[in-house]
């Protein structure tokens, strides 16, 4: 394997807007939003930055293709801005660039904004859209909910549960999620709701329903990236550095070849494996501090627990019934909330979920703070269960 | 000798209860009630007459690995395309050989029976053998007697020189203008004139003649005739004119208008269909079609007729069969109300004819490739092997999925992506022999769908585009309730 990039790259600020519906925002606010923030925090100007990557995914949506937008939002100083674009995946691509660019000496100082806005298509859910000329002549006419639903079907089979079983613990995966929210103020959903809540929701896809499916909001976040020894001439102490930072595309192994079984994500399994050689973790579930999975819908995030080798293959229906996953267990897994209640704008979720793992490790999480986390994940994901891209990020610490 | 070597029928699932029809029309017209006893078949959103064209063709065993066939003929008055060769679709849904002469018969209720005459007579020694498929669905105004009469469905016969389980005697056609009823150029709906007309001086004047000119030239007694079929939209008149000919009244075929309805130009070859699973050995078969003018053909079964069976056979299809009694789903699948469909349902999905032809064989045909190294066979075909073991390059062989065994290995019920019938079924299914497609299903039974049951590649509207009156066709995944979890029939 290569080297790697742990420790070469600090987070040296971050910052992430309300997430919602904002009616009354542009994509272009809420980016401003996210990165004054984030410059607030990192303590450098738009001036300082040499290099920036920018995240939509449904661009047609709202801001249109490039990196123009963002560079005219922030009047850029005519530097390089990548606009980056890899399904749901998309926030964390425009931060592994910018953090591939730092470990290469390309950039000092890179920025990575992601933006999505969503509430403006004129109904709930994601919008109905093309998926190209040639695969909507064979794509079945699937949903996102109804894509995700083929996992717990599959799942449930596979593993021989009663599909009550499994819908008790999916619905605990959101009622742990609300509980985290609550305690967010930029929440998108900040409700405390009980099993049965969510058992008596109308149904989305079968099994899924209503409150199986994460919050469709408006939103960004961006993060500036620098090398430690930067981090440190600008003032900074305790720095929070990258662990680990891997990608993983299906091939067509899932959707064509007869092996897959459907009931889990073979890329979650390979970026895990990559991300936790990256860090040097071996025993993921002791050394893990908490997470923030993409949990689109309450059973993507049980599968990934599996996948991310944080509970036994068959087993995390259990763990998170047993309260292993609240924020009082003993890893803590959307303790923002999640895309669940966070919220999903789309382009800014991987975002999103560093920047609570980044709040965490510095002890800024006021009411959600966790003691002592030394390592955080992040798993960001897009696309299908057949069809998809996961990134797994792990951040710490330095010297964790 | 030429003659029909084999064939099958189709029938949609869906059966409309016309009680339910007349009970929310009756207020309007009481004289429906006349019409209010069983059931008429009823394409499902996905299907029309070019789809129960393919499904009929498909009934034929064998079809679609046909390397002997050299002509296919489509007859209908109701066919999606106007100006598109329809006959070509069907051919390339069949994933049939491109040398082939296809044509379109239409124009007249008389169509299919006007066709295979001229299909039989154009069967040339050294020629292959000729498709022949009929199918209707016909558009009909709500609250109207023809809605209730009506039926949707096909049938397919393979004509030949050869291996002949019907054999043609000979055929006598009568041309006359009479106008029963017309649908312009223009229009989208029938204008009819008055049944007691349409009887009396139409079927009871144009059918004896015709029939009678036949037996006379054939020199075969009437009395000899052991199926007669006349479909016609009046109870017994085939009984009726069969007495008036001389055939023995018990021969008159029952024209299936308890369960199917009258499938207009397709119903004479889909009552053949139907007749030809019942008859036995040396039976003479006459088939008469009528509109503006007669058709007469007679036919007589061969010792073959014991060997072969169409796949389901109409007979089949009847038994299929999903009883609906809402009849707002009838007028919402024939878009004869205008329903609020919601913003989703604005997405433009276009087809573009270009992307279309250079991928027809996958779209319309479900060929995917089979890498000549490995033998995994893989949908879509690509360029580089999908087996992690295999990778070779350009490597693929052309492979229809079509007509394979596959299995449900996951599915959902998606109520929330735009569907003309919610919720949209599909899944993940997974074929006996290798490959796998992620599939909208149809035709599903809610209550009986499970992982581990196995389905049929059935050939479907995937998207109508409304904005471009463009039926794109692709293929679905119909589960077979008659399998149990490990996919065995029962």
């Amino acid at each position: 394997m290569a080297r790697g990039i742990k420790d070469k790259v600090v987070i040296l600020g971050m910052g992430c807007s309300r997430f919602g519906e904002r009616w009354d925002c542009n994509a272009e606010d809420l980016v401003v939003e996210a990165a004054e923030e984030c410059f607030a925090d990192a303590g450098v100007g738009r001036e300082q930055i040499d290099a920036a990557w920018f995240s939509t995914a449904i661009e047609e949506q709202h801001v249109g293709k490039s990196g123009v937008p963002l560079a005219f939002t922030l009047r850029l100083p005519f530097i390089p801005v990548t606009r980056v674009e890899n399904f749901c995946a998309s926030g964390t691509e425009a931060f592994r660039g910018a953090v591939y660019a730092v470990a290469a000496g390309a950039a000092d100082l890179a920025l990575a904004v992601g933006v999505e806005k969503l509430k403006d298509t004129g109904y709930g859910g994601l919008p109905q859209r093309s998926r190209g000329p040639l695969n909507d002549m064979y794509w079945a006419n699937a949903s996102a909910p109804g894509a995700f639903a083929q996992l717990a079907t599959a799942y449930q089979a596979k593993h021989g549960l009663e599909m009550e079983v499994l819908k008790r613990a999916m619905a605990q995966v959101s009622v742990k999620s609300h509980e985290n929210g609550s305690r967010n103020p930029k929440a998108h959903l900040r409700n405390r709701i009980d099993i049965d809540t969510v058992l008596r929701a109308p149904v989305i896809a079968e099994p899924l329903g209503l409150y199986d499916c994460c919050g469709v909001s408006d939103g960004a976040a961006a993060a500036i990236v620098t090398r430690p020894e930067i981090a440190r001439e600008l003032g900074k102490k305790d720095l929070v550095t990258v662990k680990a930072l891997q990608l993983s595309v299906s091939n067509g192994f899932e959707a064509s070849f007869n092996s897959w079984d459907g009931s889990h994500f073979v890329t979650n399994r390979t970026a895990a494996r990559r991300a936790y050689e990256e860090a040097g973790i071996r025993d993921p579930r002791a050394e893990i501090s908490m997470l923030e999975a993409h949990d689109c819908f309450s059973i993507t995030e049980l599968v990934t627990l599996e996948d991310l080798r944080l509970s036994e293959e068959g087993h995390a229906w259990r763990d998170i019934l047993d309260g292993f996953y609240n924020a009082q267990g003993k890893i803590p897994c959307q303790i923002d909330g999640g895309l669940k209640c966070f919220g999903h704008p789309i382009g800014a979720s991987g975002l999103r979920m560093l920047y609570e793992m980044y709040l965490q490790l510095l002890g800024r999480a006021a009411e959600r703070q966790l003691p002592d986390p030394r390592l955080g994940l992040t798993h960001n994901l897009g696309g299908f269960p057949h069809q998809n891209v996961v990134s797994v990020a792990i951040i710490g610490r330095l010297g964790a | 000798m030429v003659g029909i070597a084999s064939f099958g029928g189709y029938v949609p699932r869906l059966r409309l209860e016309r009680k339910a029809c007349v009970e929310a029309n009756a207020w309007f017209n009481p004289a429906l009630r006349a019409y209010a006893k069983g059931e008429r078949s009823m394409a499902n959103w996905d299907e029309d007459s070019l789809t129960m064209a393919v499904a009929a063709a498909r009934d034929v065993p064998g079809i679609e690995r046909s390397a002997e066939l050299s002509a296919a003929f489509v007859a209908s008055t109701t066919m999606p395309f106007a100006d598109r060769q329809n006959a070509g679709v069907l051919a390339t849904a069949l994933n049939l050989d491109e040398s082939l002469s296809t044509l379109d018969v239409t124009g007249s209720q008389r169509c299919a029976t006007s066709g295979l005459i001229q299909a039989l007579h154009g069967l040339a020694p050294g020629n292959g053998r000729t498709l022949f498929v009929a199918s209707e669905q016909r558009r009909t105004k709500a609250a109207s007697p023809l809605e209730l009469l009506a039926g949707d469905g096909a049938a397919a016969l393979v004509l030949s020189r050869e291996e002949i389980i019907a054999e043609f005697v000979g055929s006598y056609q009568l041309a006359a203008d009479f106008v029963d009823h017309y649908r312009s150029a223009q229009d989208t709906f029938d204008y009819s004139w008055e049944e007691r007309w349409i009887r009396d001086e139409g079927y009871l004047q144009i059918v004896p003649r015709a029939i009678k000119t036949l037996l006379e030239r054939l020199e075969v007694p009437a009395s000899r005739i052991g199926h007669f079929i006349l479909p016609s939209p009046f109870p017994k008149l085939a009984q009726r004119i069969a007495k008036t000919v001389g055939i023995p009244e018990n021969a008159a075929a029952d024209n299936l208008d308890g369960m199917i309805g009258d499938t207009g130009a397709a119903h004479s070859l889909l009552l053949l269909a139907y007749v030809l699973g019942q008859a036995r050995p040396e039976e003479y078969i006459l088939v008469a079609g009528f509109g503006q003018g007669c058709d007469a053909l007679l036919f007589r079964t061969t010792e073959r007729l014991a060997g072969f069976s169409p796949r389901r056979g109409i007979k089949g299809y009847l038994e299929r069969r999903r009883p609906e009694s809402n009849y707002n789903r009838f007028l919402a699948f024939r878009n004869l109300v205008e329903r609020e469909k919601g913003i989703r349902a604005e997405a433009d999905i276009r087809a573009p004819l270009s992307t279309l032809y250079r991928n027809r064989r996958m779209a319309m045909a479900l060929v995917g490739g089979q890498c000549r190294r490995c033998g995994t066979p893989q949908f879509p075909k690509g360029h580089v092997c999908v087996d992690p073991k295999c990778g070779a390059l350009d490597s693929q062989e052309d492979y229809c999925f079509a007509g394979r065994t596959a299995r449900i290995q996951s599915w959902t019920a998606d109520r929330l992506t735009y569907s003309p019938d919610p919720p949209t079924y599909f899944g993940m299914v997974v074929f006996e022999q290798g490959g796998r497609l992620m599939a909208d299903f149809t035709d599903v039974d809610a209550s009986a769908i499970r992982v581990g049951m196995s389905v049929d590649m059935v050939f479907r509207v995937k998207h109508y585009d409304e904005l471009r009156h463009f039926p794109k066709y692709f293929w679905k995944a119909a589960p077979d309730a008659a399998s149990d979890s490990t996919g065995q029939k029962n």
